[in-house]
C-alpha cells in the first residue's frame, strides 16, 4: 500500500474533482446510507464479509454494517424504484476491517459510476470503460481486462450432469476449487479414498436404514434432505466422466492472456469446438469494437481470461481495472458487469448492470508523487 | 524492568504449568493466600509471575503488557491477527492438548468430508433460505480453514458454551469445537468430519514480541532459555 497518503483534505478535493467528472458526464447523483442492514450483504457474500466488514449490534435493528462497498445499497435503491434504466455517480466513506498486520487502509474514500441499461451491454460496458480510462489517463495505469461470461458459458455448456454444472459454477470464484472439481468430474484425478468409503457405505443399504442405524435424527436439515443427497452421491458415482476433450478446451480457455485481439482470436477458435461460448465471445468482440469506437487502443489492451475470478463474486460479464506501477497497492480503479446480481436484490425485477470505483486516495499519491 | 511471565490463574493449566517450569529447576509459587494473582520464580532474578486468565494471556501478549505467556496455542492463533507477527513460539509444552474439529450430526450419513459439507451447504441454502449455521467459538480459525478448502454458503453463529447442544437446539446445523476425547460429541449424536482437523491445540509458551525487551528483560530470558534448553527467539 501507498508509501503515505496525501492529507485527507487533499483526497476529499481529488475525489470531488472525480465525482464533479462523472457528473459531467449526465449520471444522477446518489447517497447511501453508511450504517446498512448487515443481512442482505451477509445473505449475499457469505462469511468472507464479516471477516472483512465491520459488525456492529443495533438495538432496534439488529445487525448493522459499516458499507463496505455501494454497490449492493445502490442496485437495492436502483431495483426498489422502478428499475428503470439510469445513471448513476456517488462517492463516500466504505469500511474494510484489516485481518492482516500492515498499511491496508480500513477506512477510505471512494467515487463510483453504476449504469443500468437495457440497451446492447456492449455499449454500456465501453462506455464505462472509456469514461475511467479518461479521468485516469494522466496516471499512466495499467489496466486489466478479462469477462466471466464467456467462462460461466463455457461451465453452462459442458456436456454433463446439471448437478456437477451447478457444482462448477458455484466455484468459479475459487480458482483452487474449481480446478480440483473439474479434475475430478473429468476422471483426471481419482476419487479420494474418502468418497470411495463412502459410497461403498451408502450402497450396502437404504438411506432411510443407515440413518436409522445411525442414531437418533437431529437439527433442521430433514431426513428427506439426507437421503436425496445420499441418492445423488451414488448417481454422480456412476454418471460419465465430463469428455477429455471438454476439459481440455476448459483448460485452454482458462489460460487464454495477451493483447485483446490474439486473446479474441484464440476464443474464436476454441469457440469452434465449444460453441456454447460463441455467443460470449461474440459480445467481446462487440465490446472492441464499442471500445474502438470510443478511442481505446484495443490492440494494446490486456485480456485474461481468469481476470476477476478472485475478487467479490458478483461480476457476471466484462472485468476491468487500472493498476499503478507500485509493489502492494491495490487496484486504482476496479470494476464490471453484474447482472445477476440486480435480479438477487431486485425481488422479481432485473436489469443489466455495470459500474465500477476509483480511489481517490492512491489517485491523489499518483498525482503527488507521479 | 523484570521479566513478566502470564501463566494461568487455575486448574490443571495452572498446576501442569507450574510442573514444567518446576521440572526445569525454576520453581512457580504463587505468593501469598491462593487468591492473590500474583508470584515468584524461585531461582530466577528479575522475573515477575502474573496470573491470568488463560483467555486474556493472547491480549496481554499482543499489548506487550507481558513478556512471556503460557496459554493454548488454539487462542493465540484465533484471537490474534497475524498471530506470528505478534508472538514468538518458544516452547510447546506437552500438556493441554485438544483438537479444533468441525462435526455435523451421525445421521447425516451423506457426509464425511469437508467437500460433503460444501455441497450440503448449497442444498441447504436453496431449501432453507438461510446459509447452513456452525456454532463456534473460534470464528478466524474456522474461517480461515473454511477459506481455505474453498468451503462456502456457510455462517458462523456464536456459541458462548454448550457448543455440541447447538445442533439439538436447532440453533446451528453444524459445529466447530475443541474435543479431546470426542465423547461429548458421540453423546450429542455428533461425528467428526475426516478431514475436519481444524487445529491441533497445546499449552503453548509464547514470547510478545510488542513487549519491552530492555536490557534487563533479556538477561532474564536469556537465563530462562538456557535453563530451559529452549532456543532464543529473535526479537526487535
Amino acid at each position: 500500500m501507498p508509501d503515505r497518503l496525501p492529507d485527507r483534505a487533499t483526497i476529499r478535493a481529488e475525489a470531488d474533482r472525480l465525482y464533479a467528472a462523472l457528473l459531467d458526464s449526465g449520471a444522477q447523483p446518489v447517497e447511501a446510507d453508511i450504517l446498512l442492514p448487515a443481512g442482505a450483504l451477509l445473505d449475499l457474500y457469505g462469511e468472507d464479509i464479516r471477516a472483512r466488514a465491520y459488525v456492529t449490534r443495533d438495538p432496534i435493528r439488529g445487525e448493522m454494517m459499516l458499507r463496505p462497498d455501494f454497490t449492493v445499497p445502490v442496485v437495492q435503491m436502483h431495483m426498489a424504484h422502478g428499475a428503470e434504466p439510469t445513471r448513476y455517480c456517488y462517492r463516500g466513506e466504505v469500511f474494510r476491517k484489516q485481518d492482516h498486520i500492515g498499511a491496508r487502509a480500513s477506512e477510505y474514500l471512494q467515487v463510483g459510476y453504476e449504469v443500468f441499461a437495457r440497451e446492447t451491454p456492449a455499449t454500456a460496458d465501453a462506455g464505462v470503460f472509456a469514461l475511467f480510462h479518461r479521468l485516469l489517463a494522466p496516471l499512466n495505469l495499467r489496466p486489466a481486462t478479462g469477462d466471466m461470461g464467456i467462462l460461466l458459458a463455457a461451465v453452462r455448456g459442458l456436456n454433463t450432469t446439471e448437478r456437477r454444472k451447478a457444482a462448477l459454477l458455484r466455484h468459479v470464484w475459487r480458482p483452487a476449487r474449481f480446478r480440483a472439481l473439474l479434475d475430478r468430474f473429468a476422471g483426471r484425478t481419482a476419487l479420494p479414498q474418502a468418497r470411495l468409503r463412502l459410497l461403498d457405505r451408502l450402497g450396502s443399504a437404504s438411506p432411510e436404514a443407515l440413518m436409522q442405524a445411525a442414531g437418533p435424527f437431529i437439527g433442521l436439515r430433514s431426513p428427506e434432505e439426507v437421503a436425496a443427497r445420499a441418492r445423488s452421491l451414488i448417481e454422480d458415482s456412476i454418471a460419465p466422466p465430463v469428455s477429455p476433450r471438454e476439459a481440455a478446451l476448459l483448460d485452454s480457455l482458462l489460460a487464454v492472456s495477451g493483447t485483446a485481439p490474439q486473446a479474441l482470436a484464440r476464443l474464436e477458435d476454441i469457440a469452434a469446438s465449444l460453441p456454447s461460448i460463441a455467443p460470449a465471445v461474440g459480445r467481446f468482440s462487440d465490446r472492441l469494437s464499442a471500445l474502438a469506437a470510443l478511442g481505446i487502443d484495443t490492440a494494446a489492451l490486456p485480456f485474461q481470461a481468469g481476470h476477476g475470478r478472485s475478487t467479490l463474486e458478483y461480476y457476471d460479464g466484462f472485468v476491468f481495472s487500472f493498476h499503478a506501477d507500485r509493489p502492494g497497492w491495490p487496484p486504482v480503479a476496479s470494476g464490471g458487469r453484474y447482472d445477476a446480481l440486480t435480479a438477487v436484490l431486485g425481488q422479481g425485477r432485473s436489469i443489466p448492470a455495470v459500474g465500477g470505483v476509483i480511489r481517490p486516495g492512491l489517485v491523489a499519491a499518483l498525482r503527488a508523487a507521479p | 524492568m523484570t521479566l513478566k511471565i502470564g501463566v494461568p490463574s487455575k486448574g490443571r493449566l495452572m498446576d501442569k504449568t507450574f510442573a514444567w517450569f518446576g521440572a526445569r529447576g525454576l520453581k512457580m509459587r504463587q505468593s501469598g493466600s491462593e487468591r492473590e494473582y500474583s508470584g515468584s520464580i524461585g531461582g530466577l532474578d528479575g522475573a515477575e509471575l502474573l496470573l491470568l486468565s488463560a483467555g486474556e494471556i493472547p491480549r496481554e501478549l499482543s499489548a506487550g503488557r507481558i513478556h512471556l505467556g503460557v496459554t493454548g496455542s488454539d487462542l493465540v492463533r484465533d484471537r490474534l491477527a497475524d498471530w506470528d507477527m505478534q508472538v514468538a513460539e518458544l516452547a510447546r509444552m506437552g500438556f493441554g492438548q485438544a483438537d479444533l474439529i468441525i462435526a455435523v450430526p451421525a445421521v447425516w450419513i451423506d457426509v464425511d468430508t469437508l467437500d460433503d459439507l460444501d455441497a450440503v451447504a448449497a442444498a441447504f441454502r436453496a431449501v432453507h433460505g438461510h446459509r447452513l449455521r456452525i456454532a463456534t467459538k473460534y470464528h478466524r480459525l474456522v474461517r480461515d480453514f473454511l477459506a481455505d478448502r474453498g468451503v462456502a454458503d456457510y455462517q458462523l453463529v456464536d456459541s458462548l458454551g454448550a457448543t455440541e447442544g447447538s445442533v439439538k437446539n436447532l440453533t446451528a446445523e453444524a459445529i466447530a469445537d475443541i474435543t479431546s476425547t470426542g465423547e461429548t460429541l458421540r453423546a450429542n449424536h455428533l461425528k467428526t468430519l475426516s478431514d475436519g482437523l481444524v487445529h491441533r491445540s497445546e499449552a503453548t509458551l509464547y514470547a510478545a514480541r510488542a513487549a519491552d525487551w530492555t536490557a534487563a528483560a533479556r538477561a532474564a530470558l536469556a537465563d530462562l532459555a538456557q535453563r530451559t534448553g529452549l532456543a532464543l527467539p529473535v526479537l526487535p
